[in-house]
């Protein structure tokens, strides 16, 4: 579904991601896991088009991404989330899911008077099963920067969805999250490829992407170390090192 | 009685200046260029009814076109950059306005006099409403219709998906685009309805002052036009009217009495209001409080 081609980034002479190949398959949930400041999220901000590639291309069903904005590769089915959360925090929890509605098939099956100028009654069916999907539902009218941390996670990914996306990707979404929430997470996770969403997933949290991952990727210094399935990432000598190498520095 | 009707008729044309620039604001967008847009309005609606004979309503018409049209011209390149570079860009962009006006000359015999604008000397003579006989208080009303539904258009603006959507764009550029919204598009298309709402309250100036020149149109005005929406609160239009309605009642009317001192005070009270009440006169807390007093349980959805 999702190809990576020798992809690479560089910050000056950092090279953040570097020559990275990865593919994601359609209905699978992959994990890409490694050490902080390995190209994770740069991955993901060069997968969305937010910063461009220095080399390399990224194709989705075949197509190349290349010059495509922001605005259009969510259009084509890629939607995310944020590693720090960026809620509209002024707006109500309603109002974040009913400006995300900009799916090809919203466009289509409203006229553009009734997409932008229609009041919110056109399209509660829709957002209200979003909310229900999230536990939002009672928290509505609230303003987006009133909810609590696990609250505002839930929201990112609701916002996400009300995309319509094919592909997700769900950068660090357990992060700051207790227990129950990550069990929670977990269930949702497993719901939406039910739904047939892919997932690409970007944890720490290695029991979460041990528990739910088919395949799992490893990054460090902005190259792939590693693929493979949860168990053999698990036994893997070279990943070990990258997460553990430095104790004995 | 001509005093308050003359003072409301100010009000009114400013608070159309201020709402073109409140919708941009929405976006995060702060715009110098307002005043270039009203002064493109004044022009082009005077010109019509003084040179071209027109009636008043389709040549204010005919300056919303214009002005709406000028402003999405200069959003596209303009919206390219961002904040101060933003500010400096439209700044430039309004002086320059201001410098056309100011060698505009476009005048045409009609019977013994010449009329139209004049470089330097401006643009005098615009007489539709003395011509046709119209009383202040009908000009105030006339002016006041066009301010009352702007204003309903743009509620209506705030309370569906596009109001939402701007205001989407105001808090987080990054997360818009990344939930599908088209960044450009919706800059530009708040910036043509802020050029639409300048261009008719330009116009509606034009023939209440009968005399308009090219400093009449200056970064004053430019300044007043972001400041009133500041001041009043990006909660709602209504905080627009509000603001006009201290600034040009309150402050510059009310003070009239201090002379020389007034516009010593006129700054500290902005400064005050802005610290007593900084997300504006009416903000959210207001707009609740308001809705409990009246006993409107109506909220969101």
């Amino acid at each position: 579904m999702l190809e990576l081609r020798g992809v690479s980034r560089y910050f000056g002479g950092v090279r953040a991601v570097d020559g990275l190949d990865l593919e994601v398959k359609e209905g699978e949930i992959l994990g890409l896991i490694g050490p902080n400041g390995s190209g994770k999220s740069t991955t993901v901000n060069l997968i969305t088009g937010l910063i461009p590639l220095s080399s390399g291309e990224i194709r989705l069903n075949g197509r190349d991404l290349a010059g495509l904005p922001v605005h259009k590769r969510l259009q084509g089915g890629i939607a995310r989330t944020f590693q720090n959360i960026r809620l509209f925090g002024q707006l109500t929890v309603w109002q974040n899911l009913w400006v995300a509605q900009n799916s090809p098939q919203d466009h289509a099956r409203h006229g553009f008077f009734a997409r932008w100028l229609g009041g919110q009654s056109g399209v509660r069916e829709e957002i209200s099963q979003l909310l229900e999907f999230s536990g939002l539902a009672h928290k509505q009218n609230e303003l987006a920067s009133n909810l609590a941390f696990g609250e505002q996670r839930r929201l990112e990914l609701a916002r996400a969805l009300a995309a319509r996306p094919k592909l997700l990707l769900l950068d660090e979404p357990a992060a700051g999250m207790n227990a129950e929430e990550i069990a929670e997470l977990d269930e949702r996770i497993r719901k939406l490829r039910g739904r047939g969403i892919t997932v690409l997933l970007i944890e720490h949290h290695m029991e979460l992407v041990m528990a739910i991952t088919d395949r799992v990727a490893v990054l460090n210094f902005g190259q792939k170390i590693a693929e493979g399935t949860p168990a053999e990432i698990q036994s893997d000598a070279a990943v070990q090192k990258a997460y553990l190498g430095g104790a004995d520095e | 009685m001509d005093f308050y009707f003359g003072l409301a008729q100010i009000i009114g044309v400013h608070t159309l200046l201020g709402l073109s620039a409140y919708i941009v604001l929405l976006t995060g967008q702060v715009s110098l260029a307002q005043a270039a847009f009203f002064a493109i309005g004044a022009y082009a609606a005077g010109m019509l009814t003084v040179l071209a004979g027109w009636h008043i309503v389709p040549a204010l018409g005919a300056g919303m076109v214009i002005g709406s049209a000028t402003a999405c011209a200069v959003g596209f390149p303009a919206l390219r950059v961002k904040g101060l570079m933003l500010v400096i860009a439209t700044l430039a962009f309004g002086e320059g306005v201001r410098l056309f006006f100011f060698n505009f000359d476009y005048q045409v015999s009609k019977g013994e006099v010449k009329l139209g604008p004049l470089g330097g000397e401006g643009f005098r003579q615009i007489r539709f409403f003395p011509e046709n006989g119209w009383s202040t208080l009908e000009v105030m009303l006339f002016i006041w219709v066009f301010v009352v539904l702007v204003m309903l258009v743009l509620w209506w603006f705030d309370r569906s998906r596009y109001g939402a959507v701007l205001r989407a764009v105001g808090e987080d550029e990054l997360a818009a685009q990344s939930v599908g919204i088209n960044l450009t598009a919706v800059k530009v298309s708040a910036m043509t309805v802020g050029g639409a709402v300048a261009g008719l309250g330009g116009g509606l100036y034009a023939h209440y002052t009968t005399h308009i020149e090219h400093a009449s149109f200056n970064i004053l005005v430019a300044t007043f036009a972001i400041a009133y929406p500041i001041v009043g609160g990006l909660a709602s239009v209504i905080g627009t009217l509000l603001a006009v309605i201290f600034v040009q009642g309150v402050l510059v009317e009310g003070l009239r009495f201090l002379g020389d001192w007034r516009n010593l005070l006129f700054g500290a009270l902005i400064v005050l209001a802005m610290n007593v009440r900084p997300r504006g006169l009416l903000d959210a807390q207001a707009i609740a409080w308001f809705k409990r007093l009246f006993g409107s349980r109506s909220g969101h959805a």
